[in-house]
C-alpha cells in the first residue's frame, strides 16, 4: 500500500471511529448547561444502541433507528430528570446508576438483538449508512475520502453539533439555559421555569446520547456477541471530552477527532512508522496501552492549564452538580 | 421484652438455615457438581457460556445415563480476588460439591489452598498450571492443534485467491504462550500448503474491544492487501469486516458462518463437555484415583475436546481433503504441530498424499535479557540427524514467546 493511501485511510477511520464521541459529548454538553451532570453517558449510549438498533433493524428502516434509540435513551435521560431535578437524588450517584442499569439492560437485550442480526447484514438499513460518494469533491486526494466520503452520519453529528452551538450561543432559550446552569434562582427570579428547561435539555441531551450508541451498533459492530457493550467506555471518554472542549459543542467536534487520532493510532501507529520511518519511526516504540490513556491524560492536563489561568473564562456552568431546589434559598 | 424477640428471631433463623440445610443434602444426588465462573451463568456467550454449556451438556449425558447429578454455581467471582474465589469454594463444598470446577487463570491460587484445606473434595481448574497428587488438578486442550487445521483451509484460499498475505487479529502477541502457540501453529498449517505466505499480526493488546477488533481487522485488509483474517479476540468482528471487503476469514470459539455467511471458512472451537464429563465419570468412578486418572488434562482433536467447525461453502476445493489427512497424523499420534517436522501435500496418481519432512522451527522462546531466566523449561525444537524427533510437548511445563519463520508482527516490522 502507498503511503498516500495509508494516510488517507487512517485519517477516513479516524473520523469513522470517533463520531460517537461528538454525539455522546454534544448530548452532555446540553446536559451539563442545564447545570445537571449526568454521569449515565456510557449506559444512555449502551441503551439508546441497543433499542434502536432492534427496532431499526426488524423495520429495516434507518429512520426509524433513530428515532427510537433517541426515544429510548430519552427515556433514561426523562428517569435522570425525575430522580435529580423533581426529587432531589444526588447527580453523581444518579449517573452512575444510569450507567450501570444503561449497561445492565444492554446484556439482557442483546441476546434478541444477536439473533436477529445474521439476517440483517445486508439491509437497507446498512445500505443507508454507505460512505457517501458526492462527484468532484470526492476524488480529492486524502481530503476527498476523509471529508466527503465519510457516511451520513458522520455529517448528521457534526450538523447536530452546530445547532447545539447555534442554539446556546444564538437563542433566547439558549441564553437561558446557560443562566440556570450559571445561576439558578437568579434564572428563577426572571421567571425562567427552571424545572421545564432542565427536563427538556437533559432528555434531548440523553437522546442525542442514544445516537451516539445506536452510531456504534450499526457501524461498529456486528455480532453483539463479547464480554463488553458495545459502547465500551465511549461514554466515559465522552465525559472526559465535555471538560476538554469546555463545554464547547463547536470545539467538540475538533476534540472528537484529536481524541479519534489517539485511538486510531495504536491501531494505525505500525503502518504510519514504516511509511515514515525517519519522522514517525517512534510510534512503533510506544506500547498500546499509553494510546488508550491519551484521552484521559489530555484532559487531565486541560483542568490543571485551566485552572491555573484564572483570566480565562471557563465554559464550566457555575451551578453544575448542584440541585436547585426552590424553598433552599 | 425486645431483646427476648431478637433472641427468638436469631433461633429462629438459625434453625431454618439448619433446616434448609439438611433439606438440600437431604435427596440423595449420585454427584454434586460446584462451578466457579467468571461471567454470569445465564451468559449466551463469551467464555463463561462456553463452560457453563459444556457443564449443562455433561451432566445431561451423565442424567442419560442414569445418573442423578446437581450443579451448584458461584458466579461472577472475580479472578482478581483471592477471597472471593477462596468464599466461593467455601460455599460449594458447603453446599456439598463432590467436584468442583473454577473456569478463570486467577482461580489457581486460591483453589490450591482450598483444594489443601477440604481433602475430600476434587478441585479442577482451566487454563493454568498449579494441581497436586490428591484431589487438584488442572485442564486445558491443545487448540493450536485446531489453528493448525484452520490455517490448511486459510492457506488453501490464499493460493486461490493467488495471494501470499494473510491477517490474524490477536488480543495478544507473545505475551502469553496461547497466544503465541496460536499464531504459530495456525501459520504452520498455512505453510503446509502455501509455504510462500506470510502471516501478518495485529494485535489490539485487548480482550473484549470490539470496535479495534473491527479497526485492526480493516487495516490488515488495507494495509497488507490480506485476503484471509484470521483471529485470536473475543467477538466475530474481523469476520464481518473480511465479509465487507469481499476477503475471508478464520474465526474462532464458535462457528461464526453465521455472522459472516460469505467470508468465514471454519474456526477453531472448544469442546468443553468432553473434559467435563470424562472428570465427573472418573469423580463417579472413585474420587480416590481421579487425580491419577485424570492428571493435568490437555486434550486435543484426539479425544474431541478442540475440533474446526464445519467448513463452509466458501473454501477452496479439496481443504476438506487435506484437513482430514493433517487431523488423522495427529489423532494417530504419528505428529504434532510443535515438533521437529513439517507437513505438506503432494499428488500421487492424482490421489493427495501427505508428506512428513524433518524441519527446524527454530527457537521457539527467548529469554528476556533484563530478568534472570524465567522460565525453566523454554520450548525448544531440534533436528538430529535428518530424524525426526518427537519433543516432548512442553505447552503446560514449558513456554513460548517467539513466532515461526513467515510471521510478521505489523507493530515490530
Amino acid at each position: 500500500m502507498d503511503n498516500l493511501s495509508l494516510i488517507t485511510n487512517f485519517l477516513f477511520f479516524t473520523v469513522v471511529y470517533s463520531i460517537p464521541l461528538l454525539y455522546g459529548t454534544v448530548g452532555e454538553i446540553l446536559t451539563e448547561k442545564s447545570g445537571s451532570l449526568n454521569l449515565g453517558v456510557e449506559g444512555t449510549m449502551a441503551v439508546g444502541g441497543i433499542f434502536g438498533y432492534l427496532v431499526g433493524a426488524s423495520a429495516d428502516s434507518l429512520f426509524l433507528g433513530m428515532v427510537f434509540a433517541f426515544v429510548f435513551a430519552a427515556l433514561l435521560g426523562l428517569l435522570f430528570s425525575f430522580l435529580t431535578v423533581t426529587m432531589q437524588a444526588n447527580q453523581n450517584v444518579t449517573g452512575l446508576t444510569i450507567t450501570t442499569f444503561g449497561t445492565g439492560l444492554y446484556f439482557i437485550v442483546r441476546q434478541g438483538v444477536k439473533e436477529i442480526t445474521p439476517l440483517l447484514r445486508l439491509t437497507k438499513m446498512k445500505a443507508a449508512v454507505n460512505s457517501l460518494y458526492i462527484k468532484g469533491l470526492s476524488d480529492i486526494p486524502i481530503i476527498g475520502k476523509v471529508l466527503f466520503q465519510q457516511n451520513i452520519l458522520v455529517y448528521f453529528g457534526i450538523f447536530i453539533a452546530l445547532i447545539v452551538w447555534a442554539y446556546l450561543k444564538f437563542t433566547k432559550s439558549g441564553l437561558r439555559l446557560r443562566s440556570i446552569g450559571e445561576n439558578p434562582a437568579a434564572a428563577d427570579a426572571v421567571g425562567i421555569n427552571i424545572n421545564l428547561y432542565k427536563y427538556l435539555h437533559i432528555i434531548t441531551g440523553s437522546g442525542i446520547m442514544g445516537w451516539g450508541g445506536f452510531y456504534m451498533c450499526i457501524l461498529m459492530s456486528g455480532d453483539f456477541a463479547g464480554s463488553t457493550t458495545v459502547i465500551n467506555g465511549y461514554g466515559w471518554i465522552a465525559i472526559a471530552l465535555v471538560i476538554f472542549v469546555n463545554w464547547n459543542t463547536l470545539t467538540a467536534v475538533f476534540g472528537t477527532f484529536l481524541f479519534g487520532l489517539f485511538r486510531s493510532l495504536s491501531i494505525y501507529n505500525s503502518g504510519i512508522a514504516q511509511a515514515f520511518p525517519k519522522v514517525f519511526g517512534w510510534l512503533t516504540a510506544i506500547p498500546a496501552q499509553f494510546y488508550n490513556m491519551l484521552p484521559y491524560a489530555a484532559t487531565a492536563l486541560v483542568i490543571i492549564l485551566a485552572s491555573i489561568n484564572k483570566r480565562k473564562k471557563t465554559g464550566e456552568p457555575a451551578a453544575i452538580g448542584l440541585n436547585y431546589y426552590r424553598e433552599d434559598r | 421484652m425486645k431483646k427476648g424477640l431478637v433472641i427468638l428471631l436469631t433461633l429462629a433463623l438459625i434453625v431454618g438455615c439448619l433446616a434448609a440445610f439438611t433439606a438440600c443434602s437431604g435427596e440423595d444426588y449420585d454427584l454434586v457438581v460446584g462451578a466457579i465462573y467468571i461471567g454470569g451463568k445465564d451468559e449466551t456467550s463469551g467464555y463463561t457460556a462456553a463452560h457453563a454449556n459444556g457443564i449443562k451438556k455433561a451432566i445431561a449425558n451423565l442424567e442419560k445415563e442414569g445418573y442423578k447429578v446437581k450443579l451448584e454455581v458461584v458466579d461472577k467471582v472475580d479472578d482478581t480476588d483471592y477471597n472471593a474465589v477462596a468464599a466461593a469454594c467455601d460455599t460449594l463444598v458447603a453446599k456439598g460439591s463432590d467436584i468442583i470446577f473454577g473456569i478463570s487463570f486467577g482461580y489457581l491460587h486460591a483453589m490450591n489452598d482450598k483444594a489443601a484445606e477440604y481433602k475430600d473434595v476434587l478441585f479442577s481448574h482451566a487454563t493454568g498450571y498449579l494441581s497436586n497428587d490428591t484431589n487438584y488438578n488442572n485442564y486445558f486442550g491443545r487448540i493450536y492443534q485446531a489453528r493448525y487445521l484452520s490455517g490448511i483451509a486459510a492457506g488453501l484460499k490464499s493460493i486461490e485467491l493467488e495471494s501470499d498475505s494473510i491477517g490474524y487479529v490477536a488480543a495478544w502477541t507473545t505475551e502469553y504462550a496461547e497466544t503465541t502457540s496460536g499464531i504459530n501453529a495456525f501459520a504452520l498449517g498455512v505453510q503446509s500448503v502455501n509455504p510462500d505466505a506470510t502471516v501478518y499480526v495485529k494485535s489490539i493488546k485487548s480482550w473484549g474491544d470490539t470496535a479495534k477488533e473491527q479497526q485492526a481487522a480493516q487495516y490488515l485488509i488495507d494495509t497488507y492487501n490480506c485476503t484471509v483474517i484470521a483471529q485470536h479476540c473475543d467477538s466475530a468482528q474481523p469476520q464481518i469486516v473480511a465479509q465487507e471487503n469481499d476477503v475471508y476469514g478464520c474465526g474462532y470459539n464458535t462457528d461464526m458462518t453465521s455472522d459472516a455467511p460469505k467470508a468465514h471458512l471454519t474456526a477453531p472451537i472448544w469442546n468443553w463437555h468432553v473434559y467435563y464429563q470424562f472428570a465427573m465419570e472418573e469423580a463417579l468412578k472413585d474420587p480416590a484415583t481421579f487425580v491419577d486418572a485424570v492428571g493435568n488434562y490437555l486434550g486435543g482433536l484426539k479425544e474431541g475436546f478442540v475440533d474446526i467447525s464445519p467448513l463452509s461453502e466458501n473454501c477452496a476445493p479439496n481443504t476438506a481433503k487435506m484437513i482430514e489427512l493433517a487431523r488423522k497424523e495427529m489423532v494417530d499420534g504419528n505428529w504434532d504441530v510443535f515438533h521437529s517436522a513439517k507437513l505438506s501435500f503432494e499428488a500421487i496418481q492424482g490421489e493427495i498424499a501427505i508428506k512428513i519432512t524433518p524441519a527446524d522451527l527454530g527457537t521457539l522462546y527467548t529469554p528476556d535479557p533484563e530478568k534472570e531466566d524465567a522460565d525453566p523449561n523454554p520450548y525448544v525444537c531440534k533436528v538430529e540427524d535428518d530424524q525426526v524427533t518427537k519433543t516432548p510437548d512442553y505447552v503446560i511445563t514449558g513456554t513460548m514467546n517467539t513466532f515461526v519463520a513467515g510471521v510478521t508482527d505489523v507493530d515490530k516490522m
